[in-house]
């Protein structure tokens, strides 16, 4: 029998500390519909996401009704559609896009990802094709993601890759300069990129994955937050991590029972729950402010790195015991712009771009949300992009870039995004040139930690 | 097609939160009587003179789909001036019980 202390407890983590579901994301491939003209196969992509995902909304708010957990997204990912487009003689991949758009409309979903590429080695025709075409595409539709993965451990990184998205960052850009370069919060690129990810901007439905497949991101910064608070500062860490892994397990029980749900109800088979904690601009659900709860001035300071290393730790410990399949990013995610703490860092000058480079040696992701000068050369974000890549390579994890060069905007100001995407300060980049390093092109090679076999 | 709601879980939790005062139990489980839901446990405390009552209950002879169950329930609740909340027991359960 449940004891009331128990029920209380859920309910205060619903309606106090911000506990949601972030997400439930459906992944569709759509290998089969490729067709040598583009206008079929697109038809073929059109009708096979809207039979599979058109009750996926209906159902979401149905769980989220009967079990009284916010359910914030649905979402659909899909196969990279350069895999899916290259059958085609299409020159230009924006009706896809299009395409996709209309069909996330269709189904009530907020974002639809997997307007990809995987070129970590190299390209083929669809990948190029896929990249050049970026720009007008997330120009031209409001709920399509876009990702491109160009660096794994096993391939090293392709350098010709990574020059070519600081190009198209920056064509990005322009091309939504009236709405604050938007284009680049839908765009986001990898270094090993997980097949399974249920978060957006990365999404996509890898090759390896089935014919259709539930992945959940949970979340829950605010919980983590109060759990530490209540330990107090005299507690050690060996009692804060205890702690957390007791709040991420809970979460993720959660998180769990939501998942098989919705795959019972949709009849569409459970992949995985992915263990991050995804902040939103509202109070109270930010990862920078568990940092600073931990017993720093602000997040940003010294002793920023091992607080989210023992934070992204528990939070993995407790999570991996509460579900059966765990997968995605699973991890912290330190967006600035979507973080109410991590913006305030920046404004105060305490949080630089190199030093949320050093926490995502330890995050799940990278540098993500990150607005600069419009000025910024192309080559200076192909080199962030650059030190990024190499410091997943390194270290065997995924990292990534979703960087926003901002026409016309000035370290210091402060772009308005909307929604969950939130408010970015501009932040001051390295000015010294990097030209010449990205302008020589080819493949870093794969590190000798890649030979395991 | 979307399986109607054939969880497993045929019973819930339903809390009630609110300044007390005479008929908010009554009110409530009145409520409940109609719906054909079977109150199986009951607990209530009064804290500088707000009311939190925690209800099991069997929605196993439940007259109604769970969706308008709910509505009629926060319908209730405004009427009460209180809040309810309606939740099925299994996310309780998979929280707290290994």
């Amino acid at each position: 029998m449940l004891i009331p202390s128990e029920i209380v407890e859920t309910i205060k983590m619903i309606h106090e500390e911000n506990f949601d579901i972030r997400t439930i994301t459906v992944g569709i491939s759509l290998r089969d519909c490729c067709d040598s003209n583009g206008k079929k196969s697109r038809e073929k992509i059109y009708d096979k996401i809207t039979k599979i995902a058109e009750n996926l909304v209906r159902t979401g708010e149905d769980i989220e009704k009967e079990y009284g957990v916010p359910i914030i997204n649905k979402r659909i990912s899909v196969t990279p559609i350069s895999m899916v487009a290259e059958a085609s003689d299409d020159k230009n991949y924006t009706e896809y896009a299009v395409t996709l758009d209309k069909v996330a409309d269709r189904c009530g979903v907020n974002f639809i990802g997997g307007f990809s590429a995987l070129v970590h080695k190299g390209y083929t025709k669809g990948d190029k094709i896929l990249i050049d075409s970026i720009p007008e595409a997330l120009a031209a539709t409001n709920k399509v993601c876009s990702s491109v993965n160009l660096a794994t451990t096993r391939s090293g990184i392709n350098m010709d890759a990574v020059r070519h998205m600081g190009m198209i960052i920056k064509q990005t850009a322009e091309k939504s300069a009236d709405k604050n370069a938007i284009g680049c919060a839908k765009l986001v690129v990898f270094t090993n990129v997980p097949e399974d990810n249920p978060f957006m901007a990365g999404a996509f439905h890898g090759v390896g994955e089935s014919e259709s497949t539930i992945n959940v991101g949970i979340s829950g910064p605010g919980v983590v937050q109060n759990v530490i608070k209540r330990v107090g500062i005299n507690a050690d860490f060996g009692v804060v991590s205890e702690e957390i892994k007791r709040a991420a397990f809970k979460i993720t029980r959660v998180g769990e029972l939501v998942a098989r749900e919705a795959s019972r109800r949709l009849n569409i088979p459970f992949g995985i729950v992915d263990l991050s904690l995804a902040p939103t601009p509202a109070r109270g659900d930010s990862v920078a402010h568990i940092i600073e709860e931990m017993g720093l001035e602000v997040c940003g300071t010294h002793g920023s790195t091992a607080a989210l290393a023992l934070l992204n730790d528990a939070v993995k410990k407790g999570g991996s015991m509460a579900s059966s399949y765990v997968g995605g990013l699973s991890g912290s995610f330190i967006p600035v712009s979507e973080d109410v703490g991590m913006i305030d860092a920046v404004k105060s000058g305490h949080l630089t771009i190199e030093k949320l480079e050093a926490l995502t040696c330890i995050c799940s992701v990278g540098l993500d949300m990150i607005a600069i000068p419009g000025d910024t050369p192309y080559e200076t974000i192909s080199a962030i992009i650059a030190d990024e890549a190499a410091i997943g390579v390194i270290n065997n994890k995924t990292t990534a870039v979703r960087i926003i060069p901002v026409p016309g905007k000035k370290v210091g100001d402060i772009v308005e995004f909307g929604g969950l995407l939130g408010t970015a300060p501009i932040m001051r980049v390295n000015n010294a040139s990097s030209a010449p390093f990205i302008h020589r092109g080819g493949r870093i090679p794969s590190p000798l930690n890649a030979l395991k076999n | 097609m979307v399986k109607e709601n054939t969880t497993n879980s045929k019973r819930a939790i339903i809390t009630v939160l609110g300044a007390d005062k005479v008929g908010i139990i009554a009110g409530v489980t009145t409520a409940l009587a109609k719906l054909g839901i079977n109150i199986l446990d009951i607990s209530q405390t009064t804290m500088q003179d707000i009311l939190t009552m925690i209800m099991l209950v069997d929605l196993e002879k439940a007259a109604k789909p769970i969706r308008e169950i709910i509505d009629e329930l926060e319908a209730v609740g405004k009427q009460l001036n209180v809040e309810v909340r309606f939740q099925l027991e299994e996310i309780f359960k998979t929280m707290h019980r290994i």
